[in-house]
């Protein structure tokens, strides 16, 4: 694994980084051996292939591999939040709006139907029909469209999860 | 006497010489060792005659195990009862039957079981039953839930129902005096061996999930372990003169001691069995053979040395069943997954006519205040103990165990066949018989009373739960995708605690044993049909990636109460999700098609497709595209 001092004297903008995302010189060290071990070609970014799918063409360079980890890291809540800084990587927020970013595919903000079709049939197994997966996505939109648009807005998105404990479902432990 | 101790049978050679003895006696039998009904036709050739005798005990074996199996019959042709009453009940029913006949008929002294018969024939074909059925990646992913339930949980009920139970015998000093706190610590030692599995049976037909299922499995088994070590521990403690506290700290050794040396053996033998099987391709009748063999000698040999045999039998089986399963044909592995189970039940329906013929002796002890105790005190001590481990191991684990969870495995730990057979081979002590009445009242209670009530009162459980917080559509879709999301991005870190070793020991097993111990042809065909079914499985992401066009409908109707209802229904049937699977549970008296052949395999990579790491072995196509669409640089 090398030494801490050495692995992080080969990352770019490591301070920056650090400083931004909350993680500690040993996650970061421990992050980018995982980097390293994910990609096999060694070009410094990690194309879908190493993930195992196909036809897409984005990559994601060790400091976004980071940045999107960061969701993931526990909340701290104990410290009072200096209001002038930015939100935290890791706040309920953030982990909300990064949940939202999977629905939304193209980014306009709100969940359609039809993005909320194509999550729920990926979510199913083959059984199910393509009326009952209607009936779902009606229902789960109805439940929460309060400006009755007939689509999901983030506001809408998270007062609809209310009552969940987005902390505990979408952090991992270890990267505290 | 004719000599009958080629038999493998539970009663003692002596025991049944008395029997013998004791017909003769009683007029029966006749001047010659023929014995029997013989016409007295002197100096002629007898054309018949009918010599009881000569295969009374095989013959009056087969005939309880024979009533046993045609009652289990008729109780599972009868209708909706199998969905209510545990088998166990049914077993105790015609043991308690049994028993009742023997006492009828019989004047003399009933069979008895002995401790070898126990511990050497009775015992380990339950133990490789449960070992051999264990689901082993399941049980290795929640290996730390279920050591901590089992050793931590058996540990606190032992001493804790021990301790109360000599604060009750002070009490009541004046009938209970003479029982000494190592008595009672024996005693709670063998009344704490619960058998949870005996309740899942009753949950065929709604969600046992898989977590519960391996939770209460993993516990029973491992449960069964630590109760027989510690047995034995205080069973010697007893034998000696005086107990020290370099004695008690030798015994936590001995403890560990015997735990890990069990472990050992059972890997050693398991090892060798795989290498066997090997080369099983050109005798395939016997091969199941080997498996039994090998286990059985994984567990004589460790109680020779006087390790922990349940752990050598349960290691043995664990260890060698992925390879010997790759190894042998498939009539082999269902020969042996039949032979298994019907070992297995016949040696619990032995147990548990013994059981109901000593329940209708004529020498019980009765003391209303250990009895009422003992009960009291196993119910309380399992419950807070589930409650209290439960509590700190939720902080620890991602999938929490719910509180019906916690229902179901502190209410079902019921007694079964291992208390009797414990108490039954205590040495003699004075209040030997008082132990071995509460033991059956326990059995009997746990058996019937919460065996019965636990379904119904699960059941009012979740109806009260669900009126109180009924998940919306909404929250139940997005919980989902968060797990899914979740397990994928912990795939991408290497989740160091859990996945790390498991990834370590799935390349060292792949490298090396593997190609040592299975056999050429089977594994270039595995991983074809692997890489086949990758490229399949690409092919249908592929597809899903087409959006079809959808109407966005004007307006929205309120749903009808049944079309909510029918939403809910399947979306807990359907949502693809890892931990909640519906799968039937283990069950000692039926087979169902194993999990592995029906479920989704471990997908795990192929040399060709690329990496040395296999990031992805657990995946579903789902978390793949769920992760990948977050991967993404985002402004």
């Amino acid at each position: 694994m090398g030494s801490t001092n050495s692995t992080l004297s080969k990352i770019p903008n490591v301070e920056e980084l650090m400083r931004e995302t909350g993680f500690s010189p040993a996650h970061i060290v421990r992050l980018y051996d995982r980097f390293e071990s994910l990609d096999k070609e060694k070009t410094g970014h990690l194309r879908p292939e190493d993930f195992g799918a196909i036809n897409r063409q984005d990559t994601v360079d060790f400091h976004s591999f980071v940045r999107i980890l960061a969701h993931f890291r526990p909340a701290e809540n104990n410290r009072p939040r200096d209001p002038s800084l930015p939100e935290p990587v890791n706040s309920r927020i953030s982990k909300l709006k990064f949940a939202f970013q999977l629905y939304d595919l193209d980014k306009d903000g709100k969940i359609s139907r039809a993005e909320l079709l194509q999550v729920l049939r990926s979510m199913m197994e083959m059984q199910v029909t393509e009326e009952q997966l209607e009936s779902i996505a009606d229902r789960t939109i109805q439940e929460a469209d309060l400006d009755r648009d007939d689509a999901i807005s983030f506001e809408e998105f998270r007062k609809s999860l209310e009552k969940v404990n987005i902390d505990h479902k979408m952090s991992i432990r270890f990267l505290r | 006497v004719p000599s009958l101790s080629p038999f493998p049978f539970p009663f003692s050679p002596s025991m049944v010489a008395t029997w013998m003895d004791g017909e003769k006696a009683s007029g029966l039998g006749s001047n010659s060792s023929k014995g029997g009904l013989s016409l007295d036709v002197p100096m002629a050739l007898r054309v018949f005659s009918v010599d009881y005798y000569h295969v009374q005990a095989p013959f009056e074996i087969v005939l309880w195990i024979m009533l046993a199996s045609l009652a289990k019959l008729g109780f599972h042709w009868s209708g909706r009862l199998p969905a209510v009453v545990p088998e166990s009940c049914l077993l105790i029913m015609v043991g308690l039957l049994v028993g009742g006949v023997i006492y009828g008929v019989r004047h003399s002294a009933p069979p008895t079981l002995s401790a070898d018969a126990f511990f050497l024939f009775l015992l380990p074909p339950i133990v490789l039953d449960a070992g051999y059925f264990l689901p082993g990646k399941l049980f290795f992913e929640n290996l730390g839930t279920i050591l901590w339930y089992a050793v931590l949980g058996t540990l606190w009920n032992v001493l804790g129902i021990g301790v109360c139970l000599y604060g009750v015998c002070l009490l009541a000093s004046g009938s209970l005096g003479d029982v000494s706190l190592l008595h009672c610590l024996l005693f709670s030692s063998l009344i704490a061996a619960v058998d949870p599995v005996a309740v899942l049976s009753v949950f065929q037909e709604i969600h046992v999930n898989e977590q519960l299922h391996i939770l209460v499995f993993g516990e029973s088994l491992l449960n069964d372990a630590v109760t027989v070590v510690l047995y034995k521990l205080f069973e010697s403690f007893l034998r000696l003169p005086v107990v020290t506290g370099v004695d008690v700290l030798l015994g936590g050794c001995r403890v560990l001691g015997v735990g890990l040396g069990g472990l050992g053996v059972g890997l050693f033998f398991g090892l060798v069995a795989a290498l066997t099987s090997r080369f099983t391709s050109r005798a395939q009748v016997i091969a199941p053979l080997f498996v039994f063999l090998y286990s059985y000698l994984s567990y004589l040999t460790s109680e020779m040395l006087h390790l922990s045999g349940i752990m050598a039998i349960v290691t043995c089986a664990v260890t060698m069943k992925q390879y010997v399963e790759a190894n042998l044909s498939e009539r082999s592995n269902t020969s042996i997954q039949y032979f298994l189970k019907m070992w297995s039940s016949v040696s619990e329906t032995l147990i548990f006519i013994f059981l109901g013929v000593s329940t209708i002796q004529d020498v019980h002890m009765w003391s209303w205040a250990f009895v009422c105790s003992t009960l009291l005190l196993c119910l309380l001590w399992r419950a807070t103990g589930v409650i209290l481990l439960t509590a700190v191991v939720n902080k620890v684990r991602r999938n929490v165990v719910t509180f019906r969870d916690q229902f179901i495995i502190a209410y079902g730990g019921l007694r079964g066949a291992i208390c009797f057979s414990l108490v039954f081979l205590i040495d003699d002590f004075p209040k030997k018989r008082l132990f071995i009445t509460t033991t059956i009242v326990v059995i009997l209670f746990t058996v019937f009373v919460q065996g019965m009530t636990i379904k119904p009162l699960v059941e009012l459980l979740e109806v009260k739960r669900r009126k109180r917080n009924l998940p919306t559509v909404s929250e139940e879709i997005h919980s989902r995708l968060l797990d899914h999301l979740l397990a994928g991005i912990e795939d991408v870190v290497g989740y160091w605690g859990q996945h790390y070793w498991k990834d370590k020991f799935e390349q060292f097993n792949q490298r090396y044993l593997c190609r040592f111990l299975i056999r050429e042809e089977r594994q270039a065909r595995s991983s074809i049909v692997r890489v086949y079914q990758e490229l399949e499985r690409r092919d249908e992401r592929a597809d899903e990636e087409h959006i079809t066009h959808v109407d966005v409908r004007c307006q929205t109707r309120p749903h009808l109460l049944e079309e909510m209802d029918s939403i809910r229904r399947i979306l807990t049937r359907n949502l693809h999700s890892f931990n909640n699977k519906q799968i039937p549970a283990y069950s000692r008296h039926t087979l169902h098609g194993t999990p592995a052949a029906e479920g989704r395999k471990p997908l795990r990579r192929h040399q060709s497709l690329g990496g040395k790491h296999s990031p992805w072995s657990q995946v579903t196509p789902t978390v793949h595209s769920i992760t990948h669409s977050s991967i993404q640089p985002y402004s």
